[in-house]
């Protein structure tokens, strides 16, 4: 059951001082806007949503553009001209890139979500630093990042390569 | 660790401060009638080696200009009362030091995420509600305490202890709930310091409502809206990790962490029966 | 009605299995020389292939279900109201269906051919 009806008046009764319902001074969609103010692991949820809406758009597009084969040989040379060109290589790059770095880093987060790589609880101690921003995980980024640059040399030279 | 050894991170990291700053203070009174909107005034302070925001705004306010609205208490990074945005990133004006901070115009506003009632002060109330449905206190229903020949204290080991020991710290400063980009847009979500205390409570051996508070967290605008962007973590000042509290109670709805309450209640069982 | 926790499970159970079965859809690719693998003769056979056809079925469906799912959440954190949220979730699954339905038409279509 989501939030009680008790507390939805609760929370209406104190959302806003001034007497309208104001979102409380809520960063909104501003506040994702710059994920380099806190470290990797933002970056890496900003990148991963960023690429997830990226990638749902070209799967759409992917679906239709296939579709072409049903209306016969005409149909699917006529689309392979409009995507078979240097943007379309570009567009197909980057489709490469966010895949790769999606995939990579979407499994770091299935383990670090579920509670595996990121420590255990303890006894802080200054200067406080977290435990769960471990090197151990957040290399997990960079290799994502790193795997992605590559999968795109790698595309680059067989799309532009000539073959 | 000796004071020496814990002195070394800060003096490494500090360089000498200016002896003049500038400090933006976000100006603003909602409750004002003819509240003519925001502005930022600007005031010149000279700072020490060691001094604090909070010292720099407290100055300015006792010689400056008395009327900057601005919480604070213990001055020791211990009653979470001074958070505030400090450069952009949500801090404690007590922790922060001058020197800490680059440049010298030091911008002081209202945590993001929290109602704005005047100048740096925020309402907390939405905060504490999230908390409160977290239902943070212990549930014990073999507690009992009418048979006093069964009453006893709740046996724990150092190791039991330190199993929620870190998320206990949490004094409540609400740094995690302004810097978290989830809180930032979903109302409905409780934010990491209420998730992470949720955690403490299951975490805890004396408690036995594990079934009970999971149930509380796994909803639409749970822990399922937090994506482990770490920003709780990475402002929270005392070292209680939210991010880690959030992750491991995820790991037990997944059943991907070790349920040792269940394990330990198991073998009891099966102790018992053997005798 | 079905829990937060369940549809996660299956948030990331698909993502894993499109992982691999991307992977294999991209070796198909490969195998050959780029742009003989995107001759119709070529692309016509593959979906006569049974097992292949399978394959792309369940990409479609698994990416489908993941992609969607992942839109849903997005959609659902940016407003609260039970009319956004009923709506969200309503658009989603249909959005899901329909892709799934009009990809399937195409290798249904293309298999028989």
């Amino acid at each position: 059951m989501a939030v009680s009806e008790k507390k939805e008046e609760e929370l209406k009764s104190i959302i806003s001082i001034n007497g309208n319902i104001d979102r409380n001074n809520r960063e909104g969609l501003r506040g994702w806007l710059n994920p380099s103010r806190y470290g990797w692991e933002r970056v890496s949820y900003w990148l991963q949503r960023l690429t997830g809406i990226f990638l749902l758009v070209y799967f759409i597009g992917h679906v239709y553009e296939t579709s072409s084969l049903t209306g016969g040989l005409d149909a699917w040379n006529a689309m392979l001209q409009l995507t078979q060109t240097p943007w379309g290589h570009t567009f197909l790059l980057l489709v490469i890139g966010t895949s790769t770095f999606h995939s990579v880093n979407g499994i770091r987060l299935i383990f670090t979500e579920a509670g595996r790589g990121i420590g255990k609880p303890g006894r802080p101690d200054y200067p406080y630093k977290a435990v769960s921003l471990n090197y151990r995980q957040k290399s997990g980024i960079w290799v994502s990042l790193i795997l992605a640059a590559l999968a795109m040399l790698y595309g680059a030279s067989v799309l532009f390569g000539g073959d | 660790m000796s004071l020496e050894e814990n002195k070394k991170p800060t003096e490494q990291n500090e360089k000498k401060p200016p002896k003049e700053i500038l400090l933006r203070v976000f100006r603003d009174n909602r409750q004002k009638e003819d509240n003519s909107g925001h502005r930022y005034d600007t005031f010149k302070v000279s700072t020490q080696r060691w001094t604090t925001v909070l010292d720099a705004l407290l100055h300015v306010k006792s010689y400056q200009d008395s009327s900057i609205g601005i919480r604070y208490s213990c001055r020791m990074a211990s009653c979470g009362s001074c958070g505030m945005k400090i450069n952009g990133i949500p801090r404690l004006a007590c922790y922060t030091k001058i020197s800490e901070l680059q440049g010298d115009t030091i911008t002081c506003e209202p945590l993001a995420n929290f109602p704005h009632i005047r100048d740096l002060v925020t309402d907390f109330s939405q905060f504490f509600t999230h908390h409160k449905e977290m239902q943070p206190y212990i549930h014990n229903d073999m507690s009992e305490i009418s048979d006093m020949k069964k009453l006893s204290e709740f046996k724990q080991s150092p190791e039991d202890v330190d199993k929620y020991l870190q998320f206990s710290y949490c004094i409540k400063c609400g740094l995690c709930y302004s810097a978290c980009p989830t809180v930032a847009t979903d109302t409905k979500f409780p934010g990491p310091q209420a998730i992470s205390q949720a955690y403490r409570y299951v975490a805890d051996t004396r408690d036995n409502s594990t079934k009970q508070r999971l149930k509380i967290v796994d909803d639409r605008h749970g822990v399922w809206r937090c994506h482990f962007a770490g920003s709780c973590s990475s402002v929270c000042p005392k070292g209680v990790d939210p991010a880690l509290g959030i992750q491991l109670l995820r790991g037990h709805l997944l059943s991907f962490s070790k349920n040792e309450k269940k394990i330990a209640q198991l073998q009891d069982r099966s102790k018992n029966s053997e005798i | 009605m079905i829990r937060e926790s369940q549809i996660m499970k299956i948030h990331y159970v698909t993502g894993i299995a499109a992982l691999f079965v991307v992977a294999v859809h991209i070796i198909m690719r490969l195998i050959m020389p780029f742009n003989m693998s995107l001759n119709y003769t070529n692309v016509i056979a593959n979906y006569h292939n049974i097992p292949y056809a399978l394959l792309l079925e369940s990409i479609l469906i698994l990416i489908a279900i993941h992609g969607f799912n992942g839109l849903r959440i997005i959609l659902l954190e940016l407003r609260q109201n039970t009319f956004w949220e009923r709506g969200v979730t309503f658009f989603t699954l249909a959005a899901m269906i329909s892709v799934i339905a009009y990809g399937t038409r195409t290798i249904i279509l293309a298999s028989g051919l």
